[in-house]
């Protein structure tokens, strides 16, 4: 199921496009990286057996208002009843047949845990409606259409707006007392080398123009550095944030998984679980833990096998900036 | 030391150099970036096997102004890119890391006795 087929193609001046220009808002692209298309498909799914007639899922799209029905069974997922197929029934007489004779078979598929940048990419380069989401064991979990996207992306970013504008309250009380407070949060993804180190490098021109000690500018960037390589690296992806106030500079990564069973042993020197091609290009030797605890004035790691991590790097910053 | 004089002294290549009169005051050799994160001097000019993206990145956060890549390995467009956009200056040598640094070593000691 990974040749396109027909899937119900809308017209190009629906489709997004979100993330392909290298003009889009910053926080828009944060966060199609940050959400993975599971936290977007509609899981809550009305699907039909392959005995059940084309009538029947004509019926159902008139009822439920959807314009495409998942032909499954058990969690086994076999194809997809569009409009097009339907139309195509009821043109050739065979609306009273099975939807498993005929039923789109070819479609293009998304797995849950992609990140929703993929998801985009895929409805601009296929045009299709809607795709089918399967999860790692290749059960159907749900369906993602552009509408959920809409509907997701305008949640998130009324999140963003409410979490900046307490940021903007706790700026201004600090600010009040003459202290510097920054904020931001960076998403990173598994393996992403290509963009390892830019997080960091942000922090450290942020800082650079606060005009910082250069001291603890390499403090910090060491840990961010470092943390965020693990993200890439060990994580299934996840958010590196960073945030300076009250004489402090706090830098944490938080990922949903897969966790580390013996943290204590995570954090020795030269122990590592990196393979070898990660070790090829000069990570995985086991120093990374080991640096941000150097840096560190403050360290906390908790971990949970098959959950999340979560690492916080405080470096006291005496005097604040320069 | 310039890095003009330092890639004389060591008969390096100069594959993108922003400033040959930009100053390195020291060198380390590492491949390792986590090693290098924790232990390069600011100032210090890179020497290593590792030619990718991930190395300027690391040379940006240390104050690395050049990196050193030994065994003449090819440097990969997006590394010349990133270094470009970072002000980094990429050299090559044939040489391997401790030829390499033995060179520059004599070159630092002989620029320190100057």
């Amino acid at each position: 199921m990974s040749a396109p087929g027909s899937q119900s193609p809308v017209a190009p001046d629906e489709r997004p496009g979100l993330g392909e220009s290298g003009n889009d808002p910053l926080v828009l692209l944060e966060l199609i990286q940050r959400l993975k298309v599971r936290d977007v498909m509609t899981a809550d799914l009305v699907t039909l057996p392959r005995d059940a007639s084309m009538r029947q899922a004509q019926e159902l799209m008139r009822q439920k208002k959807i314009s495409g029905v998942p032909v499954e069974e058990k969690g086994r997922f076999f194809g997809l009843v569009s409009i097009d197929d339907i139309i195509r029934a009821l043109v050739a007489g065979t609306i009273h047949e099975s939807c498993g004779r005929h039923m789109t078979t070819k479609l293009v598929v998304l797995e849950d845990d992609m990140p929703l940048s993929f998801a985009l990419r895929y409805f601009d380069r296929y045009h299709y409606g809607r795709f089918p989401v399967l999860n790692r064991d290749r059960r159907l979990v749900g369906i993602i259409c552009q509408r959920d996207i809409n509907r997701a992306l305008l949640v998130e970013l009324t999140r963003e707006l409410q979490r900046l504008e307490s940021v903007s309250v706790q700026r201004g009380g600090e600010g009040a007392a003459g202290s510097l407070y920054l904020l931001r949060e960076f998403p990173i993804c598994k393996y992403d080398f290509e963009n390892a180190g830019k997080a960091a490098n942000q922090i450290k021109q942020v800082l650079q123009e606060k005009k910082f000690a250069t001291k603890v500018i390499r403090r910090i960037a060491v840990a961010a550095y470092e943390l965020e390589i693990n993200l890439c690296v060990h994580s299934d992806g996840g958010v590196l944030s960073w945030q300076v106030s009250s004489g402090r500079a706090e830098v944490i990564a938080r990922d949903a998984g897969p966790g580390i069973e013996d943290v204590e042993w995570a954090c020795r020197d030269g122990t590592s679980t990196a393979n070898e091609w990660i070790r090829s290009l000069g990570f995985g030797a086991g120093m990374g833990l080991v640096n941000v605890r150097r840096v560190s004035d403050e360290f906390e790691i908790t971990s949970k096998k098959g959950s999340g991590t979560t690492v916080k790097a405080v470096i006291y910053i005496e005097g604040g900036a320069a | 030391m310039t890095l003009g004089t330092l890639i004389g002294a060591c008969g390096g290549e100069a594959v993108q150099v922003p400033d040959l009169n930009a100053e390195a005051t020291g060198a380390y050799t590492s491949d390792l970036l986590s090693d290098v994160m924790a232990h390069c001097p600011d100032g210090a000019v890179l020497i290593t096997v590792q030619n990718h993206t991930n190395t300027v990145a690391v040379c940006t956060l240390v104050g690395a102004p050049a990196i050193l890549i030994v065994h003449g390995r090819e440097i990969p467009d997006d590394m010349r890119a990133a270094a470009a956009r970072e002000g980094i200056a990429l050299l090559r040598t044939t040489d391997d890391q401790f030829n390499a640094s033995l060179k520059i070593g004599r070159a630092l000691a002989a620029g320190e006795q100057a």
